[in-house]
């Protein structure tokens, strides 16, 4: 029994600082499309972020994407603006409501939301009540963006 | 003919501003120029052109759909050919035996998905299989099987060339309003509709695929990714797996209606089945 709770603890503290709880999908607070503060209470980490941009099964924000910053990827979509210098157009806290759900930004969009996890129509059963990234990802995401400058 | 060609022209004009070259190419098929760009039909309300898919692929995969030696969906015509005459069923009847040659057959594929006697819409294969099970008294093929689209194929051949040309008024019209909503509802955790890519953003890349506007004239299909022939509802399929929706069934009522709303988005361009895609 108390190894078993050992474990959590330690789960828990992998996930954040002491105290400090992840944000739910639900409990996200938007102010203008913006979310000021982190899900996680954790700094992001860039380079990861800069992974998951890239992954296709992650971020896959080159699908629609440009971004000169990840040239050597082949394949980049020109489905919406390039991703060079958004760190100057957005703040931080724009650009982490855009991440969890840019439909609160820009109406109608077809960009996805990253961390929603419900209101979703005929969503495979794999994926049910599941967000595409979790809580760290997106602001790992985020601490990769905010290289982004010009 | 002359004001089909001056069309073209300006067509080919908007085009070369914003496309690469290879949208301005020509289909010609067997000395046949096929109609790959047509004037949006009035119930299309956000496209001035419809355009065919042919003309956002590869200069390569372009050329395989211009000789019938070269296209490697004419394979499973010559082999629908061989089942056109096969007699099956207890009916003792072949294809062949109503519909003589399958030339009698030209035009049906521009009116397809079609209500039927009953009022229900019926896409080609529930045609096909009505005439298997009520007519020669056979089993039925499955939607995805290969002697259904073999069939398919043959079927659409007779009519290549001709304008797409569906009904969507009267008995249709409430098929066609389904499948409408389906193209504008956005489905799966990616929350995505059709028109999203195929309205909006025709033309452009997402990722290493070049967005078409999705038209059907030339379905059934030879996909190169396949590397054999697939139908309408098997295409449905796989884009809603790749927003990671629940899909449809293979000839649910709910693809039969967006096939016919899809279709309906084609009107004015030539059936190409079994054309060749990536
Ligand atoms: C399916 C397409 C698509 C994907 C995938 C996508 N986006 Fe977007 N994104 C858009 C579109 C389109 C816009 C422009 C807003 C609009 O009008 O819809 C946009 C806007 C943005 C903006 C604001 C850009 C600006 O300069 O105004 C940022 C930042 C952004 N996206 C980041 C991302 C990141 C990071 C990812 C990957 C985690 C991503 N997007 C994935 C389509 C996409």
């Amino acid at each position: 029994m108390v190894r078993i709770s050992g474990a959590v603890l330690i789960a828990l503290l992998a996930a954040g600082p002491a105290g400090a709880e992840v944000v739910a999908p639900q409990q996200v607070i938007f102010d203008d499309g913006a979310v000021p503060s982190s899900l996680t209470g954790v700094p992001g980490n860039a380079e990861v972020g800069r992974t998951i941009a890239v992954d296709r099964k992650l971020g896959n924000c080159l699908a629609c994407h440009e971004n000169t910053d990840l040239a050597a990827e082949p394949f980049h979509g020109e489905v919406a603006p390039p991703l060079d210098g958004v760190a100057d157009r957005w703040s931080e806290a724009e650009l982490r409501g855009i991440l969890i759900n840019s439909k609160m930004m820009f109406e109608g969009t077809i960009m996805p939301a990253f961390y929603r996890d419900t209101g979703y129509s005929r969503i495979l059963p794999d994926f049910e009540g599941m967000t595409i990234l979790d809580a760290q990802q997106v602001e790992d995401v985020l601490a990769y963006l905010l290289t982004l400058t010009e | 003919m002359k004001i089909r060609t001056i069309t073209t022209a300006l067509a080919a004009a908007v085009l070369a501003s914003v496309a690469p070259a290879d949208e301005d190419a020509d289909l010609v098929v067997e000395g046949e120029t096929l109609i790959t760009r047509a004037p949006a039909p009035a119930h299309v309300e956000n496209l001035t052109e419809v355009l065919s898919g042919w003309l956002f692929r590869s200069d390569e995969t372009q050329a395989l759909q211009t000789d019938d030696f070269d296209n490697p969906g004419m394979i499973f015509v010559d082999q629908a050919l061989d089942t056109w005459d096969e007699v099956d069923g207890a009916a003792g009847k072949a294809c062949a035996s109503c519909h003589e040659d399958p030339s009698s057959l030209a035009g049906v594929r521009t009116t397809m998905p079609k209500v039927n006697e009953d009022g229900e819409l019926w896409a080609m294969e529930d045609y096909v299989n009505d005439c298997r099970t009520t007519r020669m008294e056979a089993e039925p093929w499955k939607w995805e099987s290969q002697d259904m689209l073999n069939m398919t194929a043959l079927v659409s051949l007779q009519s290549r060339g001709m304008p797409m040309n569906v009904a969507i008024d009267g008995p249709a019209q409430s098929y066609w309003e389904q499948g409408k909503e389906m193209y504008y509802t956005r489905y799966g955790q990616l929350d995505m509709a059709c028109a999203n890519c195929h309205e909006d953003n025709y033309g452009n890349m997402i990722r290493a695929d070049h967005l078409s506007q999705g038209q059907i004239n030339g379905f059934p299909v030879y996909r190169l990714k396949w590397a054999g022939l697939g139908s309408i509802h098997r295409r449905f399929k796989g884009c809603m797996e790749n927003i990671r929706a629940e899909p449809f069934k293979r000839g649910s009522d709910e693809f039969t209606a967006l096939e016919l709303y899809l279709a309906s988005r084609g009107e004015g361009l030539s059936v190409e089945g079994p054309s060749v895609r990536n």
